[in-house]
Parts: C-alpha cells; structure tokens; sequence
C-alpha cells in the first residue's frame, strides 16, 4: 500500500476486537490492587437543609465495616475547590456544613464489600435542619428566595454583560425587532458506563494513585491536589484503556477523585467506588436549565444587524469548574455563522437547589444555537421570507476566512453558503415545501426546519476567564489563562515495530484506530502494523493543563500531535539512511515504508533495517545525532489567546459548519412527531475515517433528539428529582432513532497538521434547533411557536389543545411558554 | 452472611461458586467468575448491558440472583467466539461500526442473538423493537441495526448458535 493512502478510508477498528469479545478494561473490570474495600456514598435526602451532625457510630458497628468518612472529616482535610467566579462558593467533595442538592454526599462508608457497604450506609444518621428549596434560576434570584450560600448573599453565582459593536445603536436603527423568551431543559448524555474510582494511598512515600474513568487531567489534576494538599508529582491519575461513553458527563468526576482518595487516606486501605445509576441521574452532572430572553433586530430585507441574548443559567447547588462554561464555553461563535456585528450578551449564571452542572456534549451551543435559529425562523416569519432567504443574506462569506468574529472567535475555514446548499438539494428542499402545501390543503400538519451551526471544537482554556470582570483581569496578580495542547510519542522498536503513545482518554471515538491510519500514511505501513497505547497516566505521559478528551480536541490536536510525532521521527530516519548512504539528506526521501535515494541506483533502507541498525549500533549513527528511535510532539494553536480587555475571546480553534433540514408531522390529537427526512450536512475540514465521523454524528445526533424530545432531569418544587431511574428518564431507543442522510462539505482546517477538525459533538448541538424549527413551522396554522423544549407529547398536546380550543377566537400567536415576559429586564448587577 | 453454593454452566463450561443469597447473578458472574464481559449499567433493569443467556433466552443478570441461576445454562458474550474467530454478529458489528465505547455491546449482542433466534428474518422494525431493550447512548443504534441486518441471513444459513438448550 503506497503512503498517503489510509487516511479517508473507513478502516475497521481496533478497539472492536476486544470490546466485542469481552476483553475491554473498563474501570470496573479489572483490579489494579489487590484487597479493596468497597465504598457506598451516603447522600442527602433533602435539597436544602444544615447539617447538624453525623453519628456514624451504628455504621461502624456493622459486619464487614473498615471505616466511614463524613463531611467533618472533609472540612477538617480539605480545601474546597477552586470556582470559575469571584464569589465565595465553598465547594467541597461532601457537604460540610449544608446540603444544597438531593444526593449530595455527606458521608463516605467503606467496607468488605459492596453489599455491606450499603448497608452501613443506612445507618449513618446525619441530623438535618431543613430549609426552604428553590429549584427556579427565576424565582431563585427574587428577593425573598432562601439564600444558598449566605456568604455569596444571593443565588448569583455570577454575571457579565458583554458588549460587542455598538448593539443599541443596531436596534434603535433596525426597521424590525423580534423577541422571545426560551426555556431549555436540564439533561444529561448518561453513559451507560457510570463513575468509577479507585484510590490508593501509599502513606509512606506520599503517593496517592486515583484509578478512574475520568476524561482529564486537564485542570482538574492541579485542582484536586490543592484540595487534598498534595505536591503535583504526589497524585498521580490513571485512566483505563477503556471508558464506557462520557459526552462531557464524565469531567465532572473529580469531585470523587478526591472524595474517594480522602477515604482512601483517612482509612489506610485501598478502596473502591462505582457509582450506580440512581447516584448517577441523582448527582453526576448535566447540561443547564436556561430560560433566555432574545432579541432581534434586523432590516425588512432580512439582514441582521445585531443581537440582544440574555440567558439566567442554572448551575445548581454549587458552581463547579469548568462552569460558568455554560455560559461563555460558546463566546467566540456566539454570532453563529451570521454575519452582524453588534451584540449584547447579558449571562447570569444563577445557584438552585438541582444538582450540579457541566460539559454535556455540545457544551452550551444546543442551548446557543436553539434560541438563535428559533430566533431567525421567527424574523423570517415576521418578514414574510423564506427562512432559507433569511439565513442565506445574513451568512459569512466564503471568501472572509478565515473570519474574526465580534466576540472574537477566529473561523479557521468554511463555505457555509455551498454547505446549506448541499443541504437543500439533498433534501429536496423545494420538493418538501410543496409536499408541504399539500399536507396543509389536506389538514395535515407538515413542517419543515432549518439549522445552522458553526461547531467549535478544541477549547481554548482562555475561554473561562470571559466570566472574570476585565477589571479582576487586569489586576497584576491575575495570571491570564489560553491554551490548547496535546502530546503525542511515535517510536520503533528493535525489529522495527511502530508504537504510537498517547495521553488522551477515548470513550468510544476510535483513536486507536485513526492514530494507527495517521502512522501508517506517515511512516509507509499498515495500520494494523502500529500499535497504540492510549492509557493516561500522569506519571508518564507528557500532558499539559488542557490534555484530555473533550469538547472534540482529539481530531484537531491530538491528531495534529501524532502526525507531527510521526514527521519528526521521519526525518531522523531520513538524515540517518543519508548518512549510511554517504549522501546529504536532500538527496534522499521517504517514501514506501522506507528511505530511498531520489535519483540514481542504491539499495534502500526499509525501516525495519533502520531500526536495526540504530538500536544494535549506535556507532553507526551519524555524529552529534541523539540515540533511540522515538519522537514526542506536543501540539498547540497559536490561536489560543487569553481573552482581551474587550471581553473577546478565541474560545476555540477550529471552527466546523453543520447545515441541517428536517422536514416532521405532528399528529394533532396524539402529539406524536413523525420525522419524514432528516438532512445533516457536515464541514469539519479532512476526514480521517469516515465511519468513525458518521458514527458521531448519528450519536450527536440522538442525543440533541433526546433532549428536544424526551429528556429532562425534572424536579419538584421541593427540590426532589422525579426522574431518578431510567424508568423515568427516558433515554431514546433504537425505535426512536430516526433516519439520517449524512453528507460533507470539505474545508481543510489551515491550522491543523492535517486539516481536520473536531467532530465529536456534531449534530448534539444542531437537532434542538431543526426540530423545533420543523415542529412550529407544522404548528403553524395553530399559531404554536415551541420556545420550550423537551416537547413531550403531554407538553406539545396541552398547546395544541389549548390552541384548537380558542381557534375562533382572533389571537395572537400562542407561545410554547405561557407567561409573556419583557423582552430584556433590567440587568442585575 | 451464610454463603450458599452455585452449580451452574457457563459458555458450555461446569463452574461452580459460592455466594450470599443476595447477590446479583451480574456481580457473581463478574466476581466470582472474573467474567466481566457482561455490564452493569442501571441495575434495575432498563438498560440491558447485563443481558444474558439463561437456557437460551435473553435475561437481565441483574434482575436475577444468582441463586436463581443454580443449574442453569449462561451464554455471556465470552462465549460467543467460536474456534478464535468471531461470531458472526460480532463480526457484522465491527464491519457496520455497531460499537464505540462497547460498553452496551455485550448485552446489545446477546439481545440480537434472542431476537434473531425467535425472528430469523425480522424486518428494519422488528429489529428495531426487539433491540430497544437495550440502549446505547455512542452509535444512534444506525450501525447496530446494520449489524444485525446484515448478520440474519448469515445467521439464517449458518446452523443456530449459541443454542445449547433452546428453551
Ligand atoms: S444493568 Fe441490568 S438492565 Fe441495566
Ligand atoms: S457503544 Fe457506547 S453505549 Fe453503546
């Protein structure tokens, strides 16, 4: 196989083998030392209350029972985590004082095994004074509402007002303006692999060792040994090879990184924790409930020409890092892929009594780019225009990239017209829109929507200090925050094996099987002829403060990194066989698996002969070149910069498109929506495995459907969760997943080694968005505009009912949320 | 806690153990028998990564104790290979990328192998229904049910398996 020929082709995985057989090394498989006790987490019943003590002392009379940690001893051992905002959010790995959401751990009870772990637990008695819950971002910032932490003051966790261009100037100026206010749910991607840790603490050399299924290090390592009071090179992270899904879920583990390794220090014994599925609905992470308020405004022509967004995000008992990303995670595109300059954004990023929240696949852009193209349908709408028309005369311009946004993300490349037009013909766009006019001339309500998404991926840390106050940035002691990294080590062997090592943590992309497609292209071998380890281990790898898999770094910087790894050991073996051939390096190149002379006759050297050779004499290596054969690359984007006194920010590096159209049915009396067609065309620059790429994008996908549709960690007013089982929350089914016609629109990222882009997050981001287009442009004969999501068939048919009902009566349109509110309240601060 | 003993069979091979009555069928074939190929995902019940053969018939390990499986033949997914090479739906699973995290694929697996023994030639729905007794939150379930489309006729011509004691 000649090089240059792996990348592109839906090569078959690695990983399948062993997954498919039994074999995988998932955390709860394999125990990495021997004598584990087992631990069962005591949480909170009650979603507001004091604690007025812990008596453990039935627990630790109990068969099998090594010891029990309660949140006396956290306080006394720890320090709270770092927060993402100024306010004094103490934050610690169990409640110290208060409990603030159900099933808060308060208490850590270890034992023999699991079953009798459990059993203690119940008969830790922890004395509550209950207090007053607020589950609300609305109701949680009124004057009266009970105050969570009392030395924040109030349930405002944090808030900015960004500005960008001259926003006021816009809408004093716009011939239209269009409001609404949104509501979007809290859900979570739920892999069906749960948390699990393993703590091991070695008390005579200082080590504590943390076994998990976490997605990091990336800031959490720093964080968790400042928590424990432990030297950086004193806590060591292992990942197993194997993680049972994430979709973001899974970096909000650290806690229990340090709640498990504080049991494992307090106690002496090595001990074990896998979360189960109730702890998990109850207290692992999600995405935010939102309720925003948008507004428009525009020409009568259709261009845009700024925004207002004003969102209250609910982060739930405590403000945990990496939030207030739900917030800013999205700044640099928070325009979208349109063209206007002027916005407001005024986030407040508010504190109930929910559980906590965090990266949940598409971190922050479902809920962006759900307001946003609810909001264009509606212009388009309002103007009587097509809202293709709308979209198209507002888009950026193919020859603008790459394009420095407002709030200034850096487009690294794209051709959004020619992506929606793929889009369009492949669905048939006008055939749809007749079939429409049919359905309607028949009573049938047929819809058809529309979406449009600029897909970030790979964060730039600099991104979180956006909710940091210019002001609190420029003092001398900040220290400004951007970056980007990742590593990778290519190396052969004495036989000349190629071996790729990785620091990253796959849960099911593949990136054993793209490394080996990368390494093969670059080095002339097969890809079943590379081996990759991808296990991390903070000990060993090299890894930087933004490693790990997530926000759908691994296609653009992980690659990037084994590519460069792979060049870099290239060109060792190239100035290598020149000298064993008595020629300069110019006069020989790479290629086939070996190097070989460019012009005249000389026998070349394979690389396995290189290895050779380099391993078992090095004096035949050329003067002044350094022994072995391996090479470590460690890739960053120059792009990532610390956010400016302006409040711009590169917030990502790579920049896809996605282009979506999807055309429902909504049976009137049962609410039931019929997806007829479903189009997502997708840009993210080079594609290494196609089947890899589509297999995200059918996962992205669902996941987006589930949350439009099914999915929401409900609560009641008191602050229990009412979807605790998966009885409950409904996680969508093979009979729900919808057809998908998948295509590509390919602009190379100029940034990236090999032109790729990010994908993981794809569609997640987008279907919120289409199918709620497609679902109020059905409803539209109704007068039902969906500002409310999930629309559960009980949700859809109560607006439909209620629509019909008052049929006769002229009206204005109803919409998905019943009370009107001002377009753009007061600011609070 | 007094153990009781377990006598059962498990991939065609006699194993024997000893267990609180309380234990899950699930933790007693991942402890007790280091066979952690099967998943837990919920324990209640919904999710199905702990489907399993029980006499030949899809069962959720950790709806069962495993008492309650004392004589019974159990297929896991490590007895699926045959002769080092895979099962044919195994092998129609990596070719239509029916996996990502494989963390739902044991018990996606074993539910496709009870579907296809009850309906050897289901339709997309069929396959649809019987499979959303098991969810997977990586793949959408588009390359899962390519699997299993592709593997029935294959299945079909090939003799029944595994099928050491249809119920
Ligand atoms: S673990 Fe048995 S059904 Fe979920
Ligand atoms: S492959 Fe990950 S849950 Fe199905």
């Amino acid at each position: 196989m000649a090089s240059g020929s792996w990348i592109g082709r839906s090569v078959e995985r690695v990983e399948d083998g062993r997954l498919l057989t039994g074999r995988g090394a998932f955390i709860d498989d394999h125990p990495p030392v021997s004598n584990l006790s087992h631990a069962a987490i005591v949480r909170s019943p009650h979603a507001h209350a004091r604690i007025r003590g812990w008596d453990a002392s039935a627990a630790l009379a109990m068969e099998g029972v090594v010891g029990v940690i309660t949140g006396r001893d956290v306080a006394a051992s720890c320090k709270p985590f770092g927060v993402g905002v100024t306010a004094p959010v103490h934050y610690y790995p169990a409640a110290t004082d208060k409990v603030r959401f159900v099933g808060e751990p308060v208490a850590v009870v270890v034992a023999r095994d699991r079953y009798l772990a459990e059993d203690a637990a119940e008969a830790v008695v922890v004395d509550y004074e209950v207090l007053p819950a607020v589950v609300d971002p609305e109701k949680a910032l009124e004057p009266d509402a009970p105050i969570l932490h009392e030395a924040v003051g109030s349930n405002l966790a944090g808030h900015r007002r960004l500005v960008y261009g001259d926003p006021d100037r816009a809408f004093a100026e716009a011939e239209v303006i269009v409001r609404e206010r949104f509501r979007f749910p809290k859900y979570a991607s739920t892999p069906i692999e749960t948390y699990g840790v393993i703590a091991r603490w070695d008390g005579l050399d200082g080590v504590l060792t943390v076994w998990s299924n976490f997605m990091g290090p990336f800031i959490m390592h720093p964080l968790v040994a400042r928590v424990l009071g432990l030297p950086e090179n004193r806590l060591r992270f292992i990942v197993p090879p194997d993680i049972g899904g994430s979709f973001g879920i899974k970096s909000s583990i650290y806690p229990y990184l340090a709640l498990i390794g504080l049991a494992a220090m307090k106690l002496g014994v090595p001990v074990k924790w896998i979360e189960d599925r109730r702890e998990h609905l109850l207290a692992s992470s999600s995405g935010t409930d939102r309720v925003a308020w948008r507004e428009v405004a525009a020409r009568n022509d259709g261009t845009i020409v700024g925004m207002r967004f004003k969102w209250f995000d609910n982060v739930g008992g405590y403000i945990r890092s990496p939030e207030p990303g739900c917030s800013f995670r999205p700044t640099g595109n928070f325009v979208g892929p349109y063209r206007f300059q002027n916005l407001e954004v005024d986030a407040s990023v508010v504190m109930t009594n929910k559980s906590l929240t965090g990266p949940n696949r598409g971190y922050a852009c479902g809920h962006l780019y759900f307001e946003t193209e609810r909001m264009i349908d509606l212009l388009a709408e309002r103007l009587g225009l097509d809202p293709v028309e709308v979209r198209r005369r507002n888009l950026i311009d193919r020859a603008s990239f790459p394009y420095r946004t407002p709030t200034g993300g850096l487009y690294d490349s794209g051709d959004y017209a020619a992506t929606l037009d793929k889009a369009l013909v492949l669905a048939k766009y006008d055939e749809l829109r007749r079939e429409q006019a049919r359905a309607r001339a028949a009573g049938r309500y047929y819809g058809i929507g529309l979406a449009l998404a600029v897909d970030p991926s790979v964060s730039n840390m600099g991104y979180v200090a956006t909710a940091l106050d210019p002001q609190f940035r420029a003092k001398p002691e900040y220290l400004p925050k951007s970056g980007a990294v990742d590593s990778a080590t290519v190396k052969i062997d004495p036989l000349g094996r190629v071996i790729a090592i990785l620091g990253t943590t796959p849960q099911g992309q593949g990136h054993q099987t793209i490394v080996s497609q990368i390494v093969a292209d670059e080095l002339g071998v097969a890809p079943r002829d590379v081996t990759v380890v991808d296990e991390m281990d903070t000990f060993t790898r090299v890894w930087s403060i933004s490693s790990g898999t997530y926000s759908s770094r691994f296609g653009s910087v992980g690659t990037s990194a084994v590519a460069l790894a792979a060049r870099k050991l290239k060109a060792k073996l190239v100035e290598y066989a020149a000298h064993l051939m008595g020629v300069t390096p110019g006069e020989v190149e790479f290629r086939d698996g070996g190097v070989h002379r460019t012009s005249g006759k000389a026998t070349p050297y394979s690389i396995k002969d290189l290895a050779g050779r380099a391993h078992w004499n090095t004096e035949s290596l050329p003067e002044g070149m350094e022994p072995g054969l391996a090479a470590t690359a460690v890739f960053g984007f120059s792009v990532a910069r610390a956010v400016d006194a302006e409040d711009r920010v590169n917030s990502s590096n790579t920049y896809g498109f996605i282009a979506e159209v999807m055309a429902v049915e909504v049976d009137p009396d049962t609410a039931a929506i019929k997806i007829v067609k479903y189009v997502t065309v997708h840009d993210a620059g080079t594609i290494i495995n196609p089947m890899i790429v589509e297999g995200q994008i059918y996962g992205g996908a669902l996941h987006g459907l589930g949350g439009a549709l099914y999915e929401e960690l409900a609560y009641d007013d008191d602050g229990q969760l009412l979807t605790g089982t998966f009885m409950d929350y409904l996680v969508p089914t093979a009979s729900e997943a919808p057809d998908i016609e998948i295509a590509h629109v390919v602009s190379p990222s100029p940034l990236t080694t090999l032109g790729s882009k990010g994908l993981g997050e794809s569609s997640s981001m987008t279907v919120p968005a289409v199918i709620a287009n497609a679902v109020s442009d059905a409803l539209r004969p109704l007068g039902i505009s969906i500002t409310e999501l999930p629309m559960t068939p009980t949700r859809l048919h109560d607006l439909i009912t209620r629509a019909r009902s008052s049929a006769s009566e002229p009206r204005p349109p109803r919409s998905g949320h019943p009370r009107p509110e001002p377009a753009s309240p007061t600011p609070l601060q | 806690m007094t153990e009781t003993p377990i006598r059962l069979t498990v991939n065609g091979v006699p194993r024997t153990g000893q267990c609180v009555v309380r234990k899950l069928l699930v933790d007693f074939l991942r402890e007790d028998l280091a066979l952690t190929g099967t998943h837990v995902g919920c324990e209640h019940g919904i999710c199905g990564a702990c489907t399993v053969l029980v006499n030949g018939q899809a069962a959720r390990s950790c709806l069962m104790l495993a008492v309650q499986a004392d004589g019974a033949e159990i297929t896991t997914v490590e007895g699926l290979m045959q002769n080092g090479a895979l099962h044919p739906l195994q092998a129609a699973f990596r070719r239509h990328h029916g996996l990502q995290c494989g963390f739902c694929t044991p018990g996606m697996l074993l539910t496709a192998l009870d579907l296809l023994r009850v309906k050897p030639d289901p339709t997309e729905a069929e396959i649809r229904e019987g499979l959303s007794a098991v969810l997977c939150r990586c793949t959408g379930y588009h390359g899962i049910v390519k699997a299993v489309q592709a593997a029935a006729p294959e299945l079909r011509a090939a003799a029944p398996w595994p099928d050491r004691r249809s119920p």
